[in-house]
């Protein structure tokens, strides 16, 4: 395997790992917070999958020869990124809603190529990645239809998340080709197999129609159906704010790996207990045989 | 009071604390989400949280039923106050640290799993099919925080220690699951559910057993904290909790979520 396919995979995979682990903050903001048993219930289990999701992508990443530990301590320290869409706070209930519809939906569109993906651990990992994120993205488009369909205060909740969370999810397919790091290195690997201008552009074109569906404003003045292209037109994102994100200067940045940090520093006199009684363990196993 | 209650008043009851018992569970185990010690933990502790919630959505469906006010489930989650509340004491107390929480839920899980045991066989076949169905979930939570805190007790000195304050905190919490009262008379005597300190000496065996492997010591004192299952006191973290879960529903009444 050359090196440089290597270090671009684990790059990838390990990005892709902490931004599912990453992602359950956002999440677990609002599981204390939600209306019902039900939609408690689905978070619940939705959050769970983002783990599992976390889980079977550290496990890729182990059979390019990095453990999962090396990988959790540079996303500790910073060396290592997640996606920055994380970085925004959950603010209203509809967020919940907007989440799953939009940010697991622009996810999906990344992840679905990646099935056929030329490193075949990542590829298998995304089969099941994919079928569980269309499922929460549907759940989201359906708690937010709830809201855009509920009372006056709920609508305004809906039109308030789809608002805040348009521009951050249209960035999650990263820069225009021409300003991408690693764009044109990745396609050529295989390993990426569409621009992110042409993901991006999928992306409006399915969520225009749904946000007309559900009643909303459109986020954007400048969405406009283009006969000619046969796609929608929308305003490009301002990508001073995405690099601001990036480079650690988004509303949530700080807090979001504060909380990973915490969590695992008040973690490890766990993990140190449960490792010395595995140990203990097989050592008498050892001794009784 | 409890002496004029009618049988669906007692049963009421005795839903409401089964059902309150898993939803503030539920809900403090719920407060971990993305910030255990390792990843499989977040993964175990939704689930567990997942199984909690989907039980109360049985027995409070069911309380709702007996209540006959064309209440829901929700309605009783949501929109009761803290002395409308019927768990025990042990499920309200803060998470603290993961020592404290996985010992918290296995003393919960050991008299759970007795009692859902019991339940198997309630003259009440509803209660008879929730009981047979959350029993299953409810061996896998055993098994867990049973484990857990074998391996965390016999660990390493400082994940000892930590248990065993695990251990000290809860304990005197542990006695009211056993405590018995006019609404237990009811059921008993309704083939419905066992009499509660009938399960002590099935408990007592249970829990030595699994704190003797753990190397911890079993507190002497055999104060108990009551209050919780009759809703004549709570703990002040009751409330805080209550004010966040039902946060929602008392800020936007009459809303559909």
């Amino acid at each position: 395997m050359p090196a440089g396919y290597r270090k671009t995979l684990i790059r990838q995979i390990g990005q892709h790992a902490h931004s599912e682990i990453v992602g359950q903050l956002p999440e677990g903001n609002w599981i204390t917070r939600a209306p019902t048993l039900e939609r408690k219930a689905i978070l619940l289990a939705k959050v769970q999958d983002e783990a599992g999701h976390g889980l079977y992508l550290y496990c890729a990443a182990e059979t390019l020869g990095v453990s999962r530990d090396e990988l959790t301590e540079k996303l500790l320290d910073g060396r290592m990124k997640y996606s920055s869409i994380f970085n925004y706070p959950t603010l209203n209930w509809a967020d919940m809603g907007a989440v799953g519809w939009l940010v697991d939906g622009a996810a999906i569109l990344n992840q679905v190529p990646l099935q056929r993906t030329s490193f075949g651990p990542y590829a298998r990992a995304m089969v099941r990645v994919c079928k569980e994120e269309s499922f929460h993205a549907r759940q989201g488009f359906d708690v937010m239809r709830k809201m855009a369909t509920g009372t006056p205060a709920q609508q305004k909740m809906a039109q308030d998340a789809l608002n805040r969370l348009w521009f951050p999810a249209l960035m999650m397919f990263g820069p225009s080709d021409a300003e991408s790091t690693h764009s044109e290195q990745s396609m050529a690997w295989k390993i990426k197999m569409n621009s992110n201008d042409e993901l991006r552009q999928k992306f409006v074109d399915q969520t225009v129609p749904q946000i007309e569906f559900l009643g909303l404003e459109l986020p954007d003045a400048g969405i406009k159906w283009n006969e000619a292209r046969g796609s929608y037109d929308y305003s490009d994102p301002d990508w001073s704010k995405f690099f601001d994100v990036i480079q650690g200067n988004g509303p949530c940045n700080v807090d979001r790996l504060a909380a990973r940090n915490k969590a695992w520093k008040d973690g490890a006199w766990v993990r140190d207990g449960l490792l010395a009684h595995a140990r203990k363990k097989a050592a008498r196993k050892h001794a009784a045989e | 009071m409890a002496q004029d209650l009618t049988a669906d008043q007692a049963l009421f009851q005795f839903l409401l604390r089964m059902g309150d018992n898993t939803l503030i569970l539920g809900h403090r185990v719920s407060e971990w989400c993305g910030h255990a010690p390792v990843l499989e933990e977040d993964i175990a502790l939704a689930n567990t949280a997942l199984d909690l919630i989907g039980q109360t959505q049985m027995w409070l469906g069911l309380a709702a039923e007996v209540q006959g006010e064309e209440k829901s489930a929700d309605d009783l989650a949501f929109l009761r106050d803290v002395w409308e509340f019927r768990n025990v004491l042990l499920v309200e107390v803060p998470n603290e640290d993961f020592g404290r929480t996985l010992m918290r839920q296995f003393l919960f899980d050991a008299w759970h799993s007795i009692q859902l045991g019991h339940l198997m066989t309630s003259s009440n076949a509803r209660i008879a099919a929730i009981a047979a169905k959350t029993s299953k979930e409810v061996a896998c939570h055993l098994e867990r925080s049973a484990d857990t805190v074998v391996g965390l007790g016999d660990g390493t000195e400082q994940s000892h220690d930590y248990m065993q304050a695990a251990l000290d905190y809860p304990w005197p919490y542990v006695g009211e699951m056993f405590s018995s009262d006019a609404v237990d008379a009811a059921m008993v005597q309704a083939g419905i559910a066992p009499d509660p300190a009938a399960l002590r000496g099935e408990y007592d065996a249970l829990i030595t057993r699994v704190l003797t492997e753990a190397t911890l010591t079993l507190p002497e004192s055999s104060f108990g904290h009551k209050g919780g299952r009759t809703g004549a006191m709570h703990t002040e973290h009751l409330g805080h909790l209550l004010t966040q879960m039902q946060w929602l529903q008392r800020a936007y009444p009459g809303a559909s979520w």
